[in-house]
């Protein structure tokens, strides 16, 4: 029997003699898994069930957005935005405006900065319920993502209320929102009271299902360990850096948007592992409902966007249809060899996004858009610890140390 | 330009009075430019020191500066956070057209992998002493670097060279 199979087999073909006792094998982790959430691939050497070595490909969603954006203006830059993080979108949103605001030396309004506050932590609040609910998903929890996609959709209502898209919303401009959806529906705040009120009890519900759940335990305690020295070697940041004990987040340590006036507390886990960073990103969560609060109490009236005379922001439709000056304003915004302009300079403001530090290099050579336009991806620099705390381990922790790491390939590959 | 009272400027212009080029403060963000030739001892430095302590690199990019050209030519930027202190720093390394080249910074920080690969793969700047040095973004078969000025928007029709598989062939 076995000289027949031997025969059968070409062994020329192959480089060496497959001994499955001796040799290591050889496996393919990706590019289209379900449980890679995007298109990430591994190749990862097994000894038997354990992984010897892995080697993560990247670039299979890279879109050339840094080079898109050197041919884009400003404005038109917030749309690439989107297409990066596509589970946070405002996040990005805000952070690269407030790149570019900080190059124009526009200073926005108090009801935009909380505006933006209440809207990037419910767009927090978005990305930790796709990242818990996946990661339920792929250790064999199914139930708490359906209890947590149900959130993330009126969350999502929420944004179309506002922008009238759901996930790709460019809901940011120059000076303020986009001038057409520039007044907020009382709905949405109707809407948002509703959700906040009602949000409490299916994290609850969630916590219970979890967080002492003894499968859950035994699948999530001591794996994917970081220390802190691998934090400051590796860069990360996030939730991720959190989980493993440093006591540091942006919206504290370098305060944009108002987030200094507002009062939260920092999550902080010790031991580094899988377990960890859910718990950080559960408690996360709480703490963006106690912002959009504080930030909905804080919130004063009154308008919106800067005054259109700082030739940034589109004037008001009854200006363009009645005035002449109004009319050439609106051209002088719009024309494609036209819009605003500022003078040398670059600009970096980190910003704290679901995944960590997210930042926009930006610069400007007086032209209508970004001269160099760089993205700092948390989801590029979290990626890279994963060899490290990978190898050694089993092929199942595999899929629990990917989906805590919540990498999203659109960000990294870019 | 409050080039005098800034001591992190301060410092490093004196222990490294030969590299130095520049150092701007706008915007409230601290950029000094340095030659490319002891960038690792450079941010070594930065990295160690007690009263500098930047014991972070948040962000490794390149720039394609093409007005500029000759011997600012590309620059390759760092950004760097200092927890201990809470304040930032950009370096900017510039490198001459025609001699792409930089030392890597793996031995100070091992996230500078990954980032000084897409600096590779996107402006073709050979970073020296990288143990794994290819393409990370782009195919291993891809001709030029996407992110100098020189190379088009459009693309040099590099999809044009895939094979078209007819019906024939599927067959």
């Amino acid at each position: 029997m076995e000289k027949s199979f031997d025969a059968l087999i070409d062994k020329e073909q192959f480089e060496f003699e497959y001994n499955p006792i001796e040799e290591k094998m050889l496996l393919n982790f990706g590019p289209s898994h379900p449980a890679t959430h995007g298109t990430l691939r591994l190749v990862m050497e097994l000894d038997g069930e354990v992984v010897v070595k892995v080697s993560p490909e990247l670039g299979y969603l890279h879109h050339g957005f840094e080079k898109l954006g050197e041919h884009r203006t400003y404005n038109q830059v917030v749309t690439i935005t989107d297409r990066m993080n596509y589970v946070s979108p405002l996040n990005n949103n805000f952070s690269y405006i407030l790149a570019v605001e900080k190059l124009f030396g526009i200073e926005v309004s108090e009801r935009v900065q909380y505006f933006r506050m209440i809207l990037a932590e419910l767009s927090r609040i978005g990305d930790h319920l796709v990242c818990m609910g996946t990661q339920g998903v792929d250790l064999g929890a199914y139930t708490p993502f359906l209890y947590l996609w149900k959130e993330r959709e009126k969350i999502y209502y929420l944004f179309e209320i506002i922008s009238g898209t759901r996930l790709t919303v460019s809901y940011a401009r120059i000076g303020g929102v986009p001038r057409d959806r520039d007044e907020i529906p009382p709905i949405f705040f109707r809407q948002l009271d509703d959700y906040l009120e009602n949000f409490g009890a299916t994290l609850a519900e969630v916590d219970r299902l979890l967080t002492r759940n003894k499968i859950w335990l035994n699948r999530t305690k001591d794996v994917g360990v970081i220390s802190k020295e691998d934090v400051f070697q590796y860069g990360l940041t996030g939730p991720v850096m959190r989980a493993s004990g440093v006591e540091w987040d942006i919206r504290v340590a370098e305060p944009y948007s108002l987030y200094e006036t507002v009062d939260f507390e920092i999550p902080v886990g010790d031991a580094g592992d899988v377990y960890d960073r859910y718990l950080v990103r559960m408690e996360e969560m709480r703490q963006s409902i106690k912002i959009i609060r504080q930030a909905l109490e804080k919130m004063p009236p009154g308008e919106m966007n800067v005054d259109s005379d700082t030739k940034v922001m589109l004037p008001k439709k009854e200006a363009v249809y009645n005035s002449i000056e109004g009319l050439i304003h609106q051209f002088e915004i719009i024309m494609t060899n036209r819009g605003p302009r500022t003078g040398k300079g670059e600009a970096y403001v980190p910003t704290e996004s679901p995944n960590g530090e997210l930042s926009f290099y930006v610069i400007s050579n007086g032209g209508n858009g970004p001269y160099r336009f760089r993205v700092r991806p948390p989801s590029f620099y979290n990626y890279q610890i994963l060899p490290k705390i990978l190898e050694g381990r089993l092929l199942s922790d595999t899929v629990a140390i990917m989906s805590s790491l919540n990498i999203v390939a659109g960000e990294m590959d870019r | 330009m409050g080039e005098e009272k800034n001591p992190v400027i301060e410092r490093v212009k004196k222990a490294f009075s030969d590299q130095f080029l520049g150092a701007t403060e706008a915007l409230g963000e601290v950029t000094i430019s340095v030659k490319r030739d002891k960038i690792v001892d450079i941010l070594g430095f930065l990295k160690e020191e007690d009263d500098l302590k930047f014991e972070m690199m948040m962000d490794l990019c390149g720039v394609d500066y093409l007005e500029a050209g000759g011997f600012e030519r590309f620059a390759v930027v760092y950004h760097l956070y200092s927890m201990t202190y809470n304040r930032r720093l950009r370096i900017k390394a510039f490198i001459p057209e025609g001699d792409e080249q930089i030392d890597s910074v793996i031995s100070l920080w091992a996230g500078a992998d990954w980032p000084e690969r897409e600096v590779f793969d996107m402006f073709g700047i050979t970073i020296n002493h990288h143990p794994d040095l290819r393409r990370i973004l782009c195919p291993d078969d891809f001709e030029g670097h996407p992110l100098r000025k020189e190379f088009p928007v459009e693309g040099t029709g590099y999809r044009g060279k895939f094979e078209k598989i007819t019906r024939d062939m599927a067959q």
